[in-house]
C-alpha cells in the first residue's frame, strides 16, 4: 500500500513552462458596501509533476483561488495560465472546450459533490470520456484501469455513490478526476472528512500519482495533512500568499508569523501546541 | 474575559446525595458489550476503563472500530437495534443499567454531556444561540428567565467568546464553526456535568481554532474537575489532551494505558501502524526523531 519515498523524476531534462501559473491574481466579490477583496495579488506556480500544498484557513480565499483556476470566478486583475494558456480571458465556449479536454480536474472535500448520486460509479467514470468522444469500450476499459489505480475493486462499477463508504467515494472522485489524464488536479480538502485509515490510503494514492508525474495542487486548512505529500507549500492568509517554500523549510523554519502560528497551534506526537500567551503574541505580530 | 466556571454549592439532580461517600470514579466502564440482541452479534466487545474526576481518557481507532458506539452506550443513546448486551457503565457511582428513560434524561446534561463534530446540526437554526443555552438552564435547573439569561451570558464568556452579549442574540448561521463549537460546549457544561464526551469535537475546525478549543477543554477540566472522554482520529490531539488512551479496532480495545507509553512506545502492531502512519504523513516527519518527550 505504501509507496516508495523517492521523489518524482522529471519526465525530461528540457525545461518546460509550469503546468499552472497564477500571476498576481486579484478577485473582488460583491458590490457597494459588501464589496470585499478576496484575493490580493496572489502568485503561485505548479511545475509538471510537482505537488504544491496550498494552506489556508476559513476565509483565507483558498477556495476562491481554486475556483479562479477553474475559470469559475472572474478575476479583477492578473491571469491564470494553464499549460501556457490564459484561462481568465477565455470566452464561454472556449472555457467549456478546455473543461471538456479535462486538462485541469477538481476533487472536492465532500465526494458526494464530485459524483452524481444517480449515476453508477462506472457511469461517473466513463461520462467525461464519452463527452470527449472516446468510444464506449475504450472508456469502460479506462474507467476500470483508473479504478485499479485508486485500489478499488471492479465490482464497484455498478454501484451508486450512496452505497460506498466515505473513503471509497473519495477514491472514486480521485479516479474520476484522473480518467481524462489531466495535467493538473486540484484537490480541495481531499482527506479532511476521512478517518485515519482512509486518509492514509488517499494520501498514499496521491503519492503514487505524484510519482507518475501528475501535478497536484493540494488545498487544505491543515498543514499536517499536506506535509507528507507536498514538495512545496504556499501559505494563504487573508487573500495573500504570505510564504512559499519547500515543505521542509516551511515546516522547520517558518518565516512569516502566520505560518508560525499555524505550526505552533498544531499539536504533534512529540510536542503540545503553544500556549495561549504564545499564540496571542504571534497574532499580535500578525496585526502589527 | 477570564471568567472561569466554578461548581456551585448546590447539588443538581443526578448527583449523589451529599451524605453518601463520594464515588472514586466519574465514569467506570466494565467489560462493556454492545450489539444487536436479536442476532446476538456484538459490535463492541469488552471495553473497560475508569475515568477519575478531572481525568482525561482518549479513544482512537478507525471508523467502525466501535468508539462512537461505546460513547453512545455511555450516554444511553444507542441507535436501534443496538443495546448494551453485557458489562456495566457506572456514571459517578451509579449503574446505568437500572435507569428508567426518565432517569436517563435527568442524568444526561446534568451529570454527563457530549459535544460532537458538527456543532451546527445540534442547534436550532431559527433561535438565537444564547437563548438555546438559557433554555438548558431553565429546563435542567429550573432557573427563571432573567437568571437563565445572566448565567448563559457568563457561560458564553467562560468559553472565551468575545462580546458574549452580541453572540447571545445571534443565530447559528451568523457564527463560525469555532464559535458554534464554543456555544455547544457552553450548553454542554451549563449544568456542570461531571463527565464530558468530546467526539471528534475539533475535527472540522481550523487548526488555530482547534488550539483554542483544546485549551478551553483543558481549562474546564482544571477549574471544575470535569472528566473528559476525547474521541479523535488525530493521535496528536489525544497526546496533548489525554493522560490515558484506548486504541480500538473491530470493536475491541487492542491496547490501553498511559498516553506517554501507548503513543510513544506502542506494543500492539495496530497501534504501531497508527503511530507510524501519523509520523509518515504528519508534521513529525520533518521534526526529527529526537524531538523530545511526549507531554
Amino acid at each position: 500500500m505504501t509507496t516508495s519515498e523517492t521523489a518524482y523524476h522529471r519526465l525530461s531534462s528540457v525545461p518546460s513552462p509550469p503546468v499552472l501559473s497564477v500571476e498576481d491574481v486579484r478577485v473582488t466579490l460583491g458590490r457597494g458596501l459588501h464589496r470585499a477583496r478576496i484575493l490580493d495579488g496572489v502568485s503561485l506556480t505548479v511545475e509538471r509533476g510537482e505537488t504544491v500544498g496550498l494552506i489556508g484557513e476559513t476565509g483565507s480565499g483558498k477556495t476562491t483561488l481554486a475556483r479562479t483556476i477553474l475559470g469559475l470566478t472572474p478575476v479583477s486583475g492578473g491571469r491564470v495560465l494553464v499549460d501556457g494558456e490564459d484561462v481568465t480571458r477565455l470566452g464561454r465556449r472556449k472555457r467549456r472546450a478546455l473543461r471538456r479536454r479535462g486538462v485541469v480536474q477538481y476533487v472536492f472535500q465532500d465526494p458526494l459533490k464530485s459524483l452524481d448520486p444517480d449515476l453508477t460509479i462506472g457511469e461517473s467514470l466513463t461520462e467525461p470520456l464519452l463527452l470527449q468522444g472516446v468510444p464506449g469500450d475504450e472508456a469502460r476499459e479506462r474507467a476500470l484501469r483508473f479504478l485499479g489505480r485508486v485500489h478499488l475493486d471492479e465490482q464497484l462499477l455498478d454501484r451508486l455513490p450512496g452505497r460506498l463508504s466515505g473513503g471509497q467515494r473519495q477514491r472514486v472522485a480521485v479516479a474520476r478526476a484522473l480518467v481524462t489524464e489531466p495535467d493538473v488536479v486540484i484537490l480541495d480538502e481531499p482527506v479532511s472528512a476521512l478517518d485515519a485509515a482512509n486518509r492514509v490510503q488517499v494520501l498514499s494514492i496521491l503519492q503514487e500519482l505524484k510519482a507518475a508525474g501528475i501535478a497536484l495542487l493540494f488545498v487544505s486548512h491543515d498543514l499536517g495533512s499536506v506535509a507528507g505529500v507536498a514538495d512545496r507549500i504556499a501559505v494563504l492568509h487573508r487573500g495573500e500568499v504570505v510564504e512559499v517554500g519547500t515543505t521542509r523549510d516551511v515546516v522547520t523554519n517558518p518565516s512569516h508569523p502566520y505560518t508560525q502560528l499555524l505550526l505552533r497551534s498544531a499539536p504533534t506526537l512529540r510536542s503540545a501546541s503553544a500556549d495561549r500567551a504564545e499564540r496571542a503574541a504571534l497574532r499580535a505580530r500578525l496585526t502589527a | 474575559m477570564t471568567t472561569t466556571l466554578t461548581r456551585p454549592a448546590t447539588t443538581s439532580a443526578g448527583s449523589p446525595a451529599p451524605d453518601q461517600p463520594a464515588p472514586t470514579h466519574a465514569l467506570s466502564v466494565r467489560d462493556l458489550h454492545v450489539g444487536d440482541p436479536s442476532t446476538g452479534h456484538d459490535i463492541v466487545r469488552g471495553v473497560s476503563f475508569d475515568l477519575p474526576r478531572g481525568g482525561v481518557v482518549g479513544v482512537v481507532g478507525e471508523s467502525g472500530s466501535g468508539k462512537t458506539l461505546t460513547c453512545r452506550a455511555v450516554l444511553g443513546i444507542l441507535p436501534e437495534p443496538f443495546a448494551v448486551t453485557g458489562g456495566s457503565v457506572e456514571v459517578v457511582g451509579r449503574d446505568t443499567a437500572t435507569l428508567t428513560p426518565r432517569e436517563w434524561t435527568g442524568l444526561r446534561g446534568s451529570t454527563i454531556a457530549a459535544v460532537f463534530q458538527d456543532p451546527a446540526s445540534y442547534l436550532n437554526p431559527s433561535i438565537p444561540v444564547g437563548r438555546q443555552v438559557a433554555e438548558v438552564l431553565r429546563v435542567k435547573l429550573g432557573l427563571r428567565r432573567r437568571a437563565a439569561r445572566e448565567r448563559s451570558l457568563e457561560l458564553l464568556a467562560a468559553v472565551q467568546l468575545r462580546d458574549p452579549a452580541r453572540v447571545w442574540a445571534q443565530y447559528p448561521f451568523e457564527l463560525s464553526g469555532g464559535m458554534l463549537q464554543r456555544v455547544l460546549i457552553a450548553a454542554a457544561v451549563a449544568v456542570e456535568p461531571q463527565v464530558l464526551i468530546a467526539d471528534e469535537a475539533t475535527t472540522a475546525l481550523d487548526v488555530t481554532v482547534q488550539a483554542e478549543i483544546l485549551d478551553l477543554l483543558a481549562e474546564l477540566r482544571a477549574s471544575t474537575g470535569l472528566a473528559l472522554v476525547v474521541v479523535s482520529h488525530d493521535l496528536a490531539v489525544v497526546a496533548q489532551l489525554c493522560t490515558e488512551v484506548l486504541v480500538m479496532r473491530d470493536g475491541e480495545v487492542v491496547e490501553q494505558g498511559p498516553v506517554s507509553r501507548v503513543l510513544h512506545d506502542p506494543q500492539h502492531d495496530y497501534t504501531r501502524l497508527l503511530v507510524r502512519e501519523h509520523e509518515q504523513y504528519g508534521l513529525e516527519r520533518f521534526l526529527g526523531t529526537d524531538g523530545g518527550e511526549l507531554r
